[in-house]
């Protein structure tokens, strides 16, 4: 191993697992390593590659297995109802009626109603939008940012890397209620934002070092030393030769941090400082049905269920692309 | 080895400054922390300019910072609103949040990875199922509800536990409390544990160890574990900071007055001297527990050398 | 090898932390009885103990335990009656003289003399002393010295007190106020001790005064241990042996663990629980009224707020909140629909009057719409309700609130909360005027009288009057209520200022909260006083 440190390279849950909604997954260790064995085509050329490629092999992998089957379709239908709640419930979430609050199901009503005497269906419905979104975009913004910074960290190495990792060090630093209480509280409005910048904020690092490690390890591979003395380009040499060797393990931490993200915003909820009325969510509805479990545990029951179900179709879902990616367990 | 450690030591000090002066920030742009010391009511002019003198806060923050820091290096971590020297502070939470980390701790090395080795060697049978869909589970519950929901069951409905930590925290008490702040990482440790055996169990070296006729105990103990064990460590290492710092709701829900305690209440109370202090120390803590696990890889693996 | 002889280390040393920490804890149950010790919830005091300095109920728990004042409100009734006060006179209700009884001491057998409380007095006006509860002292002659507005003191002392001798002092007050000895049985009056100036931090760590408790130990931030105090020369004497107070960060939890039998006493049943309190505890739950009234405030410095429309358009929000329904669901009945400005334990002779504020605080949905439309509608289009997050679960109740207007104005987004992340904060953009939609207003009295429900929350410029209201009827009614000296008068002078709110309606009176408590069956007798505070010295222990 030549003047490589895995040890600075791989890191653990830090700032978002802090308040114990989830960890950040620390699965780059064991994808480093992996990858450093990934065959990974002569001239991988990421997805719109040849027959033989990581790619399709995966692909063919995944679908012939089921876990990966279950779980695309339950998420499927919870972006269907994302989109189209109203395909499902034909009630407002913010009709409420008080004198009915945490009284049980009944015909029109199979979940019951909560503390505020709203429909606890109709609000777990409509919720998908908001939870799926700040998971959903969460993601996408902690891997674009992560992903970027953290291998260009990798691949040019030296002071680019110190300072970030530095930087990183930094942010690992801050626990997450307080960044929550600073960052969270000075907004007012009341849309999915600002909670999904702030999982922004706290949640790149942890990619970033993810990045950089499988960065480094794929940049020690013979082709890429071979293209460097065949004279390729900085970008050339990034984007063909890297990235689509790199971006396995970022994909699969990012769709298991997905389902801790959205556990993170009812954590926030229950802090007070996740998303502001009227936005209706799970993490919402879960931190205020959480003071009533002893008189109405349906409230509970109903928004923990579903955003236990959601996690669990996108952790199977990182656990099958994971698998599938890695030639050694075919 | 010694220059490896130099150089990682010198590396922390601008991230201890860039740490500190971010949360002195964070904790300054959350407002005017007098105007809640009064209650529902406003303080009169005079006495709110007064204490602003007293508690340094009319100064300008970069000011604040400096005179902050400087107090720090002389040991003295300031006061907080209610008279108390944050020293004093300290003193009492970190033994009591020390001590549920470590039972926190424990309950990652010997249910995590026990149940790693376990469904690692027996990957894809019923056991490993089971095992994959309890902890995908406990991953999916917010810790909230798990703690809350295992107060009211053992403490309340059963009667097993106490349902709250008395001040004192003796390691008896802070068993559940300490379950349940695991819970989330022994998840990550038993998935991480059984990833790392199954990729393991097929090398070279656990074939020759078995072909030499070993017994399996120890083909398991000594080669497969120890080998294994690399991501596990850096993930428990880098642990020890967020689980210290990062008690806060499971603190909060069984009244254990630590760390997480301490800056819950300097945040609500918008008390920088407390916060800007704990966090100093965490991020110490964080910052020491990375040392020590890249150092504990040269045990587990001697083919990694220090550059 | 060496990993595992490292690992074979850290195991021993894992386990030596465990052993070495395992002991300690112990059972404080102590003997029942006359001597039996009575745990009881407690908050982290906010403030130093100081009496001057204490303003919230946590620390005024502890005050009540180890103070006694000139005056002590009867903890049933809330009326002002002499405790080491032999007599305050006063002909002319502006110089009063105040004779103590001599056979008052501190716990440290130090004798309670007239300087004993003039000391502790000046020492609480002072600026440089940082008394949150200075105010307190602002009718006495020569506060605006010891105390000005900005800059620095002129004065140490307060020129209006005078110690006569021993037992006597005079009090000149810069104005008349002929309620004012009913005052004097607030915490920021008590006498101190001398080793309070002497050797201020030893006090602090463990406060010595002249109450039924003494304090055995003190540690901050988790616990106090309060014991009874066998020669209080007091009348009401201690009933227990003493009483354990444990701070809990979440009311929740505290309850938890009165449901467990782990503690004795509650004194904040958390509104979530309140639907499961009967099964849980039986009778050994109590609900009492108390001095707080819980309002919606709104800002008078925004234009949009200060207009003859927005009157109406007030007046039709207080008349679409069903309180009836809120306090009965969100509230389980331990509030009780406001239908003045004051709360119902001052009594009907202290200037309560239920119904003072008529139709306008009675729920009617129709008439509600018209007066809101009429008043050209909520200013902004959408009235958010400012409320912090981290304590009193006021979630729940602001977000009724707001349903209940929703559905009067047919409308799912006319009224929505906003929550704000710290106390600390909530009051910063209280104070510095930078709401412009209505927030939650509370007040709980300092004193049971009228006069304190109404002069420090609507009085031009008065220090809680954070909507900056102004009107000079109101003002004019409360200079003509403090100068009367007879005190019906005055009452009545007050509710005349009363009806300007119901006119002009300020802010919008929603509920009387009560004290709600809850103990267990190793305790009796247990009772809450007017300001919510558990009578601790009458508990028994069975």
């Amino acid at each position: 191993m030549p003047e490589q440190k895995p040890w600075d390279e791989t890191t653990g849950s830090g700032a978002i697992s802090g308040a114990g909604a989830g960890g950040g997954m620390d699965l780059a260790m064991d994808e480093g390593t992996t990858l450093e064995k990934t065959p990974g085509g002569p001239e991988g050329t990421g997805p719109a590659g040849k027959p033989r490629s990581l790619w399709s092999d995966a692909w063919r992998d995944l679908r012939r297995n089921p876990v990966f089957i279950i779980s695309s379709l339950v998420i499927l239908f919870l972006v269907i109802i994302s989109i189209w709640p109203s395909l499902i419930a034909d009630q407002d979430p913010l009709d409420c009626d008080l004198s009915k609050a945490q009284e049980g199901s009944q015909p029109g009503h199979p979940f019951g109603f909560d503390g505020q005497g709203c429909d606890v269906y109709t609000r777990t419905v409509y919720g998908a939008r908001t939870s799926v979104t700040v998971g959903v975009l969460s993601t996408l913004g902690v891997s674009l940012l992560g992903g970027v910074l953290g291998g260009l960290a990798g691949f040019f190495g030296r002071g680019w890397d110190a300072v970030l990792s530095r930087i990183t060090d930094v942010f690992f630093g801050i626990p997450v209620v307080l960044g929550g209480l600073v960052f969270l509280s000075v907004v007012t409005s009341s849309t999915v934002w600002p909670v999904i910048g702030f999982i922004v904020l706290l949640g790149w690092p942890q990619i970033a070092r993810i990045a950089r490690g499988s960065v480094i390890t794929a940049k020690q591979n013979d082709y890429v030393q071979a293209a460097r003395a065949l004279g390729a380009s900085n970008s050339r040499m990034m984007l063909r030769h890297i990235m689509p060797n790199a971006i396995a393990p970022v994909i699969v931490v990012a769709t298991i941090a997905l389902g801790t993200y959205i556990s993170l915003e009812a954590t926030l909820s229950y802090l007070g400082v996740g998303l502001k009325p009227p936005a209706v969510s799970w993490g919402i509805d879960i931190s205020a049905a959480s003071q009533y479990v002893r008189n109405a545990p349906h409230m509970l029951l109903w928004p923990a269920g579903a955003l236990a179900v959601t996690v669990l179709a996108f952790i199977m879902l990182g656990d099958a692309v994971r698998d599938a990616l890695d030639p050694k367990l075919r | 080895m010694g220059r490896y450690v130099i150089r990682r030591l010198l590396q922390m000090i601008p991230v201890f400054f860039g740490t500190t002066l971010l949360i002195f920030l964070m904790v300054n742009v959350m407002g005017d922390p007098i105007a809640g010391l009064c209650g529902d009511r406003q303080c009169d002019p005079a006495t709110a300019a007064q204490l602003r003198t007293e508690f340094g806060l009319d100064k300008p923050v970069w000011q604040q910072y400096l005179t902050y820091m400087g107090n720090i290096f002389t040991g003295d971590f300031g006061t907080a609103f209610n008279g108390q020297k944050v020293t004093e502070l300290m003193a009492t939470a970190f033994p009591i949040t020390i001590r549920l980390t470590i039972v926190a701790i424990v309950f990652e090395i010997v249910i995590g990875i026990s149940l790693g080795v376990v469904t690692g060697l027996r990957r894809g049978r019923p056991v490993d199922t089971v095992v994959l869909i309890l902890t995908l589970v406990v991953i999916a519950v917010p810790t909230f509800v798990t703690g809350l929901l295992l107060q009211l069951l053992l403490g309340v409905e059963w009667g097993i536990i106490k349902p709250s930590v008395s001040s004192e925290a003796p390691v008896d008490e802070l068993i559940v409390p300490g379950l349940v702040l695991a819970s989330v990482s022994l998840a990550y440790v038993t998935r991480l544990t059984r990833t790392s055996i199954a990729e393991n169990a097929r090398a070279d070296y656990v074939r020759t160890a078995v072909a030499k006729g070993l017994p399996r105990r120890r083909v398991v103990v000594r080669h497969l574990l120890r080998n294994s064990l690399i991501p596990v460590v850096t993930f428990i290492g880098t642990d020890v900071g967020a689980l210290m710092g990062g008690a806060i709701v499971t603190e909060r829900i069984f009244n254990i007055h630590g760390v997480g305690y301490q800056l819950y209440q300097g945040i609500l109370r918008q008390n920088s001297q407390t916060v800007v202090g704990f966090v100093t120390v965490l991020v110490l803590v964080f910052l020491a527990a990375n040392l020590i696990v890249d150092l504990l890889y040269a045990v587990l693996d001697p083919r990694i050398r220090y550059a | 090898m060496r990993g595992a002889t490292q690992a074979r280390w850290a195991a021993c040393a894992v386990a030596v932390a465990l052993t070495a920490t395992a002991c300690g804890g112990g059972d404080s149950g102590g003997g029942g009885g006359a001597d039996g010790i009575v745990s009881s919830s407690w908050g982290d005091p906010q403030n130093p103990l100081e009496p001057a300095n204490t303003n919230e109920v946590q620390g005024g728990k502890v005050l009540d335990m180890v103070f006694r004042g000139l005056v002590r409100y009867d903890p049933k009734t809330g009326e002002a009656k002499n405790e080491i006060a032999e007599k305050i006179d006063s002909k002319d209700s502006q110089n009063f003289t105040v004779t103590i009884k001599d056979n008052w001491t501190f716990s440290n057998g130090e004798k309670i003399t007239a300087k004993s409380f003039v000391d502790a007095w000046n020492y609480g006006a002072l600026l440089k002393n940082n008394q949150k509860n200075a105010y307190f002292f602002q009718y006495i002659d020569g506060y605006d010295q010891v105390h000005p507005e900005s800059g620095s003191a002129t004065a140490d002392t307060l020129s209006g007190l005078k110690v006569v001798n021993d037992t006597t002092f005079t009090v000149k007050l810069s104005q008349k106020f002929s309620l004012w000895p009913d005052t004097l049985g607030y915490a920021a009056f008590v006498p101190l001790p001398k080793v309070f100036y002497t050797d201020h931090e030893a006090w602090l760590s463990k406060p010595v005064g002249n109450g039924p408790y003494t304090i055995d130990q003190y540690a901050k931030g988790s616990s106090m241990n309060l014991r009874r105090w066998d020669d209080y020369p007091g009348a009401d004497k201690a009933q227990n042996g003493g009483i354990d107070l444990k701070v809990y960060t979440d009311n929740n939890t505290a309850y938890t663990d009165l449901t467990a039998g782990n503690l004795d006493l509650v004194d904040d049943v958390p509104a979530s629980q309140l639907k499961n309190v009967k099964a849980d505890l039986g009778d050994r739950y109590i609900n009492t009224p108390a001095g707080i009234i819980q309002t919606l405030a709104f800002p008078f410095y925004e234009k949009a707020w200060d207009t003859p429309g927005a009157v109406k358009v007030r007046q039709g929000l207080s008349m679409a909140i069903n309180r009836e329904q809120i306090t009965d669901q969100i509230f389980q009945k331990t509030r009780t629909p406001a239908s003045d400005w004051t709360s119902p334990v001052l009594g009907e002779e202290g200037g309560f009057k239920k119904g003072l504020c008529g139709s306008a605080c009675e729920y009617d949905k129709a008439q509600a719409k018209k007066l809101i439309q009429e008043g050209g509608g909520i200013p902004g289009g959408q009235l958010k309700i400012s409320y912090n997050a981290d304590t009193g679960s006021h979630k729940e109740w602001v977000d009724a609130v707001c349903n209940s207007i929703n559905n009067v104005m047919g409308n799912n987004k006319a009224c929505v909360g906003g929550p704000v992340g710290t106390f600390a904060d909530f009051r910063s953009q209280v104070s510095t005027q930078k709401l412009t939609g209505a927030w939650r207003a509370g007040w709980q009295m300092d004193y049971p009288l009228i006069q304190n429900f109404l002069q420090p929350l609507y009085y031009t410029n008065a220090p809680s009057n954070d909507g900056k209201w102004s009107d000079k009827k109101f003002d004019d009614l409360v200079d003509k209520a403090n100068a009367e000296s007879d005190k019906a008068t005055a009452v009545s002078t007050f509710q005349d200022a009363e009806k300007v709110l119901v006119e002009q309606m300020p802010v919008i009176p929603l509920w009387y909260q009560n004290g709600s408590a809850g103990y267990s069956d190793r305790v009796e007798n247990v009772s809450l006083n007017p300001f919510s505070v558990p009578v601790y010295d009458q508990i028994k222990v069975k």
